[in-house]
């Protein structure tokens, strides 16, 4: 951790974004997470994708829970709202706020404790409920902050730090994700931004339930031969199945890639996610294709990532309320009071 | 691109932008870092050794270092380093002790310095405590030479002067002041082992326009009016005065008139404003003291009545393009006249040497300059060096000083029956600063204070007497304040690739999105495609070897604020900030071999 204050001072040719702000403008306090840890590049990572979307901060609503992932909200996009929830509970507290608010853009950070353990079943109904968010998962496969126990995504055989074997099946949180019905869900790692970054970007542009599972080696307790959450084992084993672009509306579309290898799924928003074909046999689009796909990987020791499913026609927890466009924190008396004529129309129709 | 040879002296120099620009080469952050811990005696000596002069150098230099600074590339100024090294001398007490030994013995060998300025007494300076017994010539009554002359009290207090030359005449030279040396023909028969010839430019160019003869008693030579005014000859100039030429100089004379009854100055210059000689700072300080600087005008003639000088006829000018280059020609507008009571000439300056027999066995060029060794400073009388203004024509006088240690180097090895042309390398070392996880040897959070300005005497004060001091310099707060705005350049980020991860930490935390891993490729090619574009090519890339990924890592020196978040963000220990202390060596130091050379590693 640093206690120094990163310098305001930046590169001169720094570019500044449709809003005029450059991407300094999206960073938040210095970490005090540990020195390399995986957490730090996926918000430099969120970063740089709220300043590629032109993000308003002001629109960017950040949610936490307990641990170290659920302290980075504090390390990117200051101006944004941010609430950190208890353990495990924040996707409660991210559901009740995008009901009462749902013109905001719904970030929720988490780690693999925060998700996969203690807070488990608030995921899975967060995810049955299509609630419209960002959730991103910064898997280490160990509890950090208590000195390095496995956890519930470790996988099985996986050493810890003194050589210990992890004997328990792992939670594959992307597995588990297709199975509840998520719209949106990729798997990345925190070393490869250029695969991370859009995926951020189109989960962030996507109505509905978007779930990213980002493996993120914890330097302290999980970065030794035999971890499978390590960089280099990350790094030996990773099956990329495809690399995206996000394509805004504003921006002109321009096609210089061959036709065949490109998929283009246009979002609800008017965002295009061009999708780059790297496994031949892999159908974006395909919720039970994918989960054929990744059980058998997962049997190879292979860890599958990329955009692994979207569905671009996605329905959110609001479609399925009937809510009002205008959002119910906007809604006034005038708009939620009934006049005394209502209630005597009410009356009288059951006279 | 290859991986970057940290081995070589000349890159982690070069990161120090201020030490690779100046002359002399003296430690600028070393010693700025030394007034930030108030140890001003330490910060001088650092100074002192590199260039001799701090306390008059740190009032008048040319400041190379400056327009180089760092801080000009992420900000806007440079830090004030010339008015710093100024805080050093202003506050360094008692240095006597501090002062090298003086010589146990003498060696026997005699050297002759003619001229007593700021390279001649450099090489006293260094001569001297390695036992060699140095005379030095001059004509005037002290030392010091143009430091005495030509520098106006108002920039220099003598007293400073004094200091600065006593502490080398404390080494006993034996002096020959107010001494004139008419030829070279009949010293070199006193049979002294070497001689070094400072010189400098003594005469100023003339113009020599229609009315001049007939006006001569108004019309001066910049730096001749200079010295007279400086050995109090002249105390005196008329109400209405114009200066011709847009160097230093002019900016001394002009100023100097202002304080000498001078009340409407003015300064004229033959092309524009921007293109005038001197430093920007100068042009600052003149136009303050209420003197327009006027451009494009051509001096044609003077003119005068009854033997009187009554003004200065110009002729306008304007740059045209010639054949892709520029050319400042007459615009064929009407000619202006400009009246005056006095006319100062500051239009250059040369060297020139009459005393010189042409036929005593040098070789002079076809500008009839001698011929001198740019390296080793030696002339064609291989016992003769020339160093200072008299080597090259009018420079500064960081430049002599430099030019002084070269020729002493020579002159030691010359006299040792060593080859003038093997200079000795200069003496580096590499100490990481870690000091704790977080923890440097430096002060690593980078000051975001603008440059201070120096406080100033009133001008109605300042303009009273020649003698006062305009510049108040920095008191010990300011001092610190502008200390803390420099960028520890020396402290380098130095990248152990096999310790690398690659986990992007550093990259993540670079306010300045200097470090980038990527694909190898080709330079110009590579510099486009780094996490910001590397456009200024006068910067060097550093390159690690390939990483486990096939990758490498290549940072921009550029504007790397040194502020070492990447070594603190590091999990491992890849990055290490070590602090690169270059000492350029000076004569009497043995060459050291690359091996001796100390490097540590840094701390797991």
């Amino acid at each position: 951790m640093t206690y120094i204050a990163k310098p305001s001072l930046h590169h001169p040719s720094l570019e500044k974004n449709a809003l005029g702000f450059t991407r300094r403008d999206y960073e938040g306090r210095i970490s005090t997470l540990c020195a390399g840890c995986g957490h730090d590049s996926i918000s430099a990572s969120i970063v740089q994708a709220c300043f590629e979307i032109d993000l308003a901060p002001h629109r960017l609503a950040k949610f936490s829970g307990i641990g170290c992932s659920s302290k980075t909200p504090d390390y990117f996009v200051s101006p944004a709202h941010g609430f950190n929830a208890v353990h495990g509970r924040m996707p409660s507290v991210l559901t009740g706020a995008n009901i009462a608010a749902k013109d905001l853009i719904y970030l929720g950070v988490s780690g693999d404790g925060d998700t996969a353990s203690i807070g488990l079943g608030q995921f899975a109904h967060a995810v049955r409920r299509g609630v419209n968010m960002t959730y991103v998962v910064e898997n280490n496969g160990v509890y950090g902050l208590t000195k390095g126990q496995f956890s519930a995504t470790s996988d099985r055989g996986s050493k810890a730090k003194k050589g210990a074997e992890n004997k328990d099946s792992p939670i594959d949180l992307v597995m588990l994700a297709l199975q509840l019905g998520a719209t949106y869900v990729g798997r990345s790692f925190s070393g490869d931004k250029t695969q991370l970054v859009p995926l951020i970007k189109g989960a962030l542009s996507h109505k509905g339930t978007a779930i990213l599972d980002v493996l993120s080696p914890c330097v302290a307790f999980n970065n030794h031969v035999g971890s499978t959450k390590s960089f280099d084992y990350i790094r030996e084993h990773n099956d990329a199945v495809n690399r995206m672009d996000v394509i805004s509306p504003r921006a002109p579309i321009r096609a210089d890639y061959a036709p065949g290898e490109l998929k283009e799924v246009v979002q609800h928003d008017g965002s295009i996610l061009r999708l780059r074909k790297v496994a031949d046999d892999y159908d974006s689009t395909d919720r039970n294709a994918a989960l054929g796909y990744l059980a058998r990987k997962a049997a190879e020791g292979e860890i599958v990532t990329g955009l692994l499913f979207v569905d671009p026609d996605a329905h959110d927890l609001h479609d399925g309320m009937n809510t009002v466009d205008t959002p119910l924190n906007k809604l006034t008396d005038a708009d939620l009071v009934p006049p005394v004529s209502a209630l005597e129309k009410i009356n009288a129709s059951l006279r | 691109m290859k991986s970057t040879d940290i081995g070589n002296p000349d890159y982690f120099h070069k990161v120090v932008d201020c030490q690779w620009a100046c002359p002399a080469h003296t430690p600028v952050p070393e010693y700025i870092r030394l007034i930030a811990a108030q140890r001003y005696a330490d910060a001088y000596m650092v100074n002192w050794k590199s260039n001799v002069f701090p306390g008059i150098l740190g009032r008048t230099c040319d400041r190379p270092c400056e327009p180089a600074c760092r801080r000009v590339r992420v900000e806007d100024e440079p830090v004030a380093i010339c008015r710093l090294k100024r805080v050093a001398a202003d506050n360094k007490g008692d240095v006597e002790h501090m002062l090298p030994p003086k010589a146990a013995a003498k060696n026997g060998k005699r050297i002759a310095c003619i001229g007593a300025g700021p390279a001649s007494l450099t090489v006293a300076r260094d001569l001297l405590p390695l036992g060699y017994e140095v005379h030095i010539f001059d004509a005037e009554k002290k030392g010091g030479g143009m430091i005495r002359t030509q520098i106006p009290r108002f920039r220099l207090p003598e007293s400073v002067i004094d200091e600065e030359v006593d502490f080398i005449l404390r080494y006993e030279p034996v002096t020959h002041f107010g001494t004139r040396i008419d030829s070279l023909k009949e010293f070199l028969a006193q049979g002294f082992d070497a001689v070094f010839v400072g010189t400098g430019a003594p005469r100023g160019r003339d113009l020599n326009l229609p009315g001049q003869k007939e006006a001569a008693a108004n019309i001066h030579i910049g730096i001749d009016w200079l010295s007279n005014v400086s050995f109090e000859h002249t105390d005196k100039i008329g109400k209405r005065v114009i200066v011709l030429g847009g160097g230093n100089t002019a900016m001394d004379c002009c100023r100097t008139s202002r304080r000498l009854g001078g009340e409407d100055v003015k300064v004229i210059v033959r092309s524009g404003f921007d293109e005038m000689k001197a430093s920007a700072w100068e042009k600052e300080d003149a136009m303050h003291e209420g003197i327009p600087i006027l451009n494009f005008l051509s001096p044609k003639e003077f003119t005068h009545e009854n033997g009187k000088l009554t003004g200065v006829t110009f002729t306008k000018m304007h740059w045209v393009e010639d054949g892709g280059r520029k050319k400042l020609v007459p615009t064929g507008e009407p000619d202006v006249h400009y009246e005056c009571d006095d006319v100062l000439m500051a239009v250059g300056q040369e060297n020139s040497f009459p005393w010189i027999e042409r036929d005593v066995g040098m070789e002079f060029d076809k500008w009839d300059m001698p011929v001198v060794d740019p390296v080793t400073f030696q002339s064609t009388i291989p016992n003769v060096f020339f160093g200072g203004d008299a080597a090259f024509g009018p420079k500064n006088i960081i430049w002599a000083v430099a030019h002084g240690h070269d020729a002493a180097v020579s002159i030691d090895l010359f006299l040792n029956g060593g080859d003038v042309l093997q200079r000795p390398p200069p003496g580096t070392s590499m100490m990481s600063t870690k000091m704790g996880i977080h923890e440097w040897a430096y002060d690593n959070d980078v000051s975001l204070d603008l440059r201070y300005k120096v406080p100033l005497v009133e001008p109605e004060i300042a303009l009273r007497n020649v003698k006062i001091e305009v510049e108040k310099g920095y008191d010990q707060l300011l001092g610190y304040k502008e200390a803390q705005r420099c960028l520890n350049c020396d402290v380098q980020t130095v990248f152990a690739a096999p310790l690398c991860i690659e986990c992007d930490a550093c990259v993540d935390i670079c306010p300045m999105d200097c470090i980038t891993f990527t694909e190898n490729g080709e330079e110009t090619e590579l510099r486009q495609r780094l996490q910001a574009p590397a456009l200024n090519v006068t910067q060097d890339l550093y390159i690690s070897e390939t990483l486990p990924t096939g990758r490498i890592m290549a940072k921009d020196e550029d504007v790397c604020l040194h502020c070492g978040l990447c070594a603190e963000r590091c999990p491992t220990g890849a990055w290490d900030m070590q602090h690169f202390y270059l000492e350029i060596s000076h004569a009497g130091c043995a060459p050291k071999s690359p091996a001796t050379r100390k490097r540590e590693p840094a701390p797991a």
